[in-house]
C-alpha cells in the first residue's frame, strides 16, 4: 500500500510538472506576449517598445530558463536599465536590490504578481476558492444525497416503474448541462417574462451575504448535472447487490425489505458511487467555471476565465495548477478509498 | 396583423416541420415493418427508450438536412422594428410582403427571426459533432489497440499521455487553444495536421491486414486510400493564412473556415484520450479470449487479430459510447459558443445562440432558451439511444 501511494504520488508530481509546463508554453508564445506588452502599455506600442518592455521584464529568456524562475530552481530575473536602476522578478517596488532574495518561485511560495488585478495571484486565488469554496460545499449537500437516494430507489426493484421514471430522470439531466439549464431556470424563475421572479437571476450579492434567494439557482444548476451519473451509477451497482445470493437468502428468511435495503444491500452498493462521486470534483470545476461565468458570482471559475482571457500569465498558471491538484488528488483519493471499502482488492 | 397566440404559434411550428415529420414516419414505419431482419437496429424497435431516443436523434436530423425548406427567414436577415419581439409577432411593415409574415419565435437583440437561427444551428452542431466524434475513434482506436495489445512501454507512455490530456481542465484547454493569439502561431493547425493522419493509418492498416494475401487487391484498395485520402487530408491542413499553406491554389481542393477547423480540433484533442482507454480496456479484457490465442496460433498478424478478431467483438460498448459521446461533444461545442470562443458569433450554432441571448436573458428570455431546449432534445435523444442500444445488447 505505501509503496502503491509513493508510486502514485511520483506520477502525480510528474504529470503537475508536465502540465504547468504546458500551460507556461502555451502562455508565453510570443503573440501571447505581445499582447500582454501592449495591454501593459499601450495599444499603438512600436515593435521596439514591445520589445524593451518584454526584455525588462524577463520574457525574452529562453522557455526552461523562465519555468525554472517561476518553479524557483533558478535565481530570480534581474535588470539594470541604462540609468542604472535595477529592476527585477524578486525585486518588490519600494525594495533595494540587494536585499531581495534571489529565488522567488513557486517553491518559496511566490505565485507571481497577477497583471489583470494588480494584486499578489496567491492573495486572489485564495480569497476567490474561498467563494468558490461555498459554492462546491452546498452543490455537494444538494448533489450527493439526492443522487444516492435516486439511484437506490431505482435499483431496488429493476424494471419497476419507479426504476423506468427515475432512470429517465437521471438520464434527462445528465443530457442537461449547465449553461442550458441554468438559461431555463433564470427565465423560469427570475425573469418577467414568466412572472415568477422567485429567485434573483445573478448571484453577485452571494458573495458577501448567502441568502435563499441569490444562492438556490446556481447550486441546483450545478447541482443537477452532476446527479444523473451519480444516480444512475448507483442504480447499477445497487441491481447488482440486490441479486446477490445474500439477499435472497435474507428474503427467505424472512427479513423485511426495507430492512434488506437498508442492513443488507447499501452498505456493499455505495463502493461504486464513491469512486464516481470523487471523479466527479474535476467535472463540477467545469460547471463552476460555466455557472460563475452565468451568474456572474466572481470565484475561482470567474477568475480562470479573467485570466485566460486576458492572459494574466501568473493568476493563469496559480489557477492551473489548483485545477490540476484537485484533479490529480481525487484520483489518488478515489483509488485509495476503493482499496479500502472493498477488502477484495489487494494492491501490492 | 394580430400577434399568434401560442396555440396558432405551434400549430404553425408543427406545419413548417412537415418534411421532418414525412421522413420520420417513413422510417419508422420501413424499419419497424422490416426490424427482425435489420440486426441490432432492428432490435432498437423492441424497447421503448431506445424508439424515443432514435426519433429524437432522426427528428433533428431531418432537420438538418431539410434546414432550408423549414427555415422561415434568412437567418442572418435584419428587420427592423422586429428586435427582441416576443414569440408570434407579426412581420413590421419594414419587412416587405414576399417574406413569411411571422416571427415564429420571436426576434433576437438583432432583429433576426430567432426559429430560423435554431433550425440551421441544427445543421452546424450535427455536422461537427459527429464527425468530431468519428475522428476521436479513430485516434482513440489507431492508439488504444497496440497499447492494449502490447502493453509495455508502449502502453505507459500513452497512458501518461492520456492521463495527461484529461487532468487538463477542459475550459482552460479551450482558452489556452482558441484565442486568436493562439492561432496566429498555427499550433491548431499543427494539431490537425497531427490528429488527421489517424484515419488515414486506421483505413490503411485496416485494409493491409485484411487483403495482405491478396497482393493485387490490397495494392489497389491502399492506393485508393491513399489518393483520395491523402489529397482530402492535404487540403484540408493547407489553408491560405496559416504557416502552413504549401499547396498551389490548383490543388487545394477546399479550405474549412478557421474558426470551424480550431473547434473541430480541439474537441477531438479533447475525446480521443477517454475513447483511447475504453479501447485498450476492452482490448485488454478480450485479448486473453481463446479464439485470440486461436489465431495467434494460425499466424495472423498482430494487426489482423487487432482489427478483425478483437475490434468486431468490442463493437458493443464502443458503439453504444458512440452515441454518448456523440451527446457529449454536442455539449463541449455548446461550452466553446457560450464562452464565445471558435465560432463567429454570426454563426447560428446553438452555443453561441444562447451565449448572445444569455445578456438579456431575465427580461427576453425566448432568444437564448430555443437554442437551449433545441440542444437539450438532441442530447436526450443521443442519452437514451445509447440506453437503450446497451440494454438490446446485453440481451443476446
Amino acid at each position: 500500500m505505501g509503496r502503491f501511494i509513493l508510486r502514485r504520488l511520483g506520477v502525480m508530481l510528474l504529470t503537475a510538472l508536465c502540465l504547468t509546463f504546458i500551460v507556461f508554453w502555451l502562455t508565453n508564445l510570443y503573440p501571447n506576449l505581445e499582447k500582454l506588452a501592449k495591454t501593459q502599455g499601450n495599444f499603438r506600442m512600436s515593435d521596439e517598445a514591445v520589445t524593451s518592455y518584454l526584455t525588462r521584464e524577463g520574457y525574452l529568456q529562453p522557455l526552461p530558463v523562465k519555468y525554472g524562475q517561476w518553479l524557483g530552481i533558478l535565481p530570480g530575473h534581474v535588470f539594470t536599465d541604462d540609468e542604472g536602476k535595477t529592476t527585477g522578478r524578486c525585486i518588490a517596488r519600494e525594495q533595494l536590490p540587494e536585499d531581495a532574495p534571489r529565488f522567488c518561485g513557486v517553491l518559496q511560495g511566490d505565485w507571481g504578481y497577477s497583471t489583470v488585478f494588480k494584486d499578489e495571484a496567491s492573495n486572489i486565488i485564495g480569497k476567490r476558492l474561498g467563494l468558490t469554496g461555498w459554492l462546491m460545499l452546498a452543490v455537494m449537500c444538494v448533489m450527493v444525497p439526492s443522487a444516492l437516494i435516486l439511484g437506490v430507489l431505482a435499483g431496488m426493484r429493476e424494471g419497476s416503474r419507479t426504476d423506468r421514471t427515475l432512470s429517465t430522470f437521471s438520464i434527462a439531466s445528465t443530457a442537461t448541462p449547465e449553461y442550458v439549464s441554468g438559461v431555463i431556470f433564470i427565465a423560469v424563475f427570475a425573469s418577467s417574462a414568466f412572472g415568477l421572479k422567485w429567485f434573483k437571476g445573478s448571484a453577485t450579492s452571494a458573495m458577501d451575504d448567502i441568502t435563499w434567494a441569490n444562492f438556490t439557482l446556481p447550486v441546483i444548476t450545478i447541482a443537477l448535472y452532476g446527479m444523473g451519473y451519480i444516480a444512475r451509477m448507483t442504480r447499477a451497482s445497487m441491481t447488482e447487490v440486490m441479486t446477490a445470493q445474500y439477499i435472497r437468502t435474507a428474503r427467505l428468511k424472512g427479513v423485511s425489505f426495507p430492512n434488506i435495503v437498508m442492513k443488507h444491500a447499501l452498505r456493499n452498493a455505495l463502493i461504486a458511487p464513491f469512486t464516481v462521486i470523487m471523479l466527479q470534483f474535476p467535472w463540477l470545476l467545469n460547471g463552476v467555471v460555466i455557472v460563475e461565468t452565468l451568474f456572474n458570482y466572481k470565484g475561482f471559475g470567474w477568475v480562470l476565465v479573467q485570466a485566460a482571457g486576458n492572459n494574466d500569465i501568473d493568476l493563469l498558471l496559480g489557477c492551473s495548477v489548483v485545477a490540476v491538484f484537485v484533479v490529480l488528488v481525487t484520483q489518488l483519493i478515489s483509488d485509495i478509498g476503493y482499496v479500502f471499502l472493498n477488502p477484495r482488492i489487494r494492491i501490492a | 396583423m394580430d400577434p399568434l397566440s401560442w396555440g396558432e404559434i405551434i400549430v404553425q411550428i408543427f406545419i413548417r416541420f412537415t418534411p421532418v415529420w414525412i421522413a420520420l414516419i417513413t422510417t419508422f414505419v420501413i424499419s419497424i415493418f422490416y426490424k427482425r431482419k435489420l440486426g441490432l437496429y432492428g432490435k432498437l424497435f423492441d424497447s421503448p427508450i431506445g424508439m424515443t431516443g432514435f426519433a429524437l436523434v432522426m427528428f433533428w436530423v431531418f432537420t438538418a438536412l431539410f434546414a432550408d425548406l423549414i427555415m422561415t427567414h434568412d437567418p442572418l436577415f435584419q428587420v427592423s422594428g422586429m428586435k427582441n419581439k416576443v414569440p408570434g409577432t407579426p412581420m413590421s411593415s419594414a419587412g416587405g410582403d414576399d417574406l413569411f409574415q411571422y416571427y415564429l419565435l420571436g426576434g433576437d437583440n438583432l432583429a433576426r427571426d430567432v426559429f430560423s437561427r435554431m433550425i440551421l444551428g441544427s445543421r452546424v452542431v450535427l455536422l461537427i459533432a459527429p464527425l468530431a466524434t468519428v475522428f476521436a475513434f479513430m485516434v482513440g482506436i489507431t492508439l488504444g489497440l497496440p497499447a492494449g495489445y502490447y502493453g509495455g512501454k508502449l502502453d505507459t507512455v500513452l497512458s501518461f499521455l492520456s492521463n495527461l490530456v484529461l487532468a487538463f481542465p477542459v475550459i482552460l484547454l479551450f482558452y489556452l487553444l482558441v484565442t486568436p493569439e493562439i492561432v496566429q502561431t498555427g499550433l491548431p493547425t499543427f494539431m490537425a495536421m497531427f490528429l488527421f493522419v489517424f484515419p488515414l493509418i486506421f483505413l490503411v492498416i485496416l485494409f493491409n491486414s485484411r487483403y495482405f494475401t491478396q497482393t493485387t487487391k490490397r495494392n489497389v484498395l491502399v492506393a485508393t486510400v491513399l489518393i483520395v485520402g491523402g489529397s482530402l487530408y492535404l487540403s484540408t491542413i493547407s489553408q491560405p493564412g496559416t504557416p502552413i499553406n504549401f499547396l498551389p491554389p490548383g490543388l487545394d481542393m477546399f479550405d474549412i473556415e478557421s474558426g470551424i477547423l480550431i473547434v473541430f480540433v480541439s474537441v477531438v484533442f479533447v475525446n480521443s484520450p477517454t475513447v483511447f482507454r475504453i479501447v485498450r480496456g476492452l482490448v485488454l479484457d478480450i485479448k486473453t479470449r481463446d479464439y485470440v490465442a486461436a489465431g495467434q496460433t494460425r499466424g495472423e498478424g498482430p494487426w489482423y487479430i487487432m482489427l478483425w478478431e478483437i475490434l468486431p467483438n468490442a463493437r458493443g460498448p464502443l458503439i453504444v459510447d458512440f452515441c454518448l459521446r456523440i451527446g457529449y461533444t454536442t455539449i463541449l461545442l455548446g461550452t466553446l459558443g457560450f464562452f464565445g470562443l471558435g465560432l463567429s458569433s454570426e454563426s447560428p450554432d446553438w452555443g453561441s445562440t444562447i451565449n448572445a441571448g444569455r445578456r438579456l436573458l431575465s427580461v427576453f428570455p425566448h432568444p437564448a432558451i430555443a437554442p437551449a431546449i433545441a440542444l437539450m432534445t438532441l442530447v436526450l435523444g443521443l442519452n437514451l439511444l445509447a440506453d437503450g442500444l446497451r440494454e438490446e445488447s446485453l440481451k443476446d
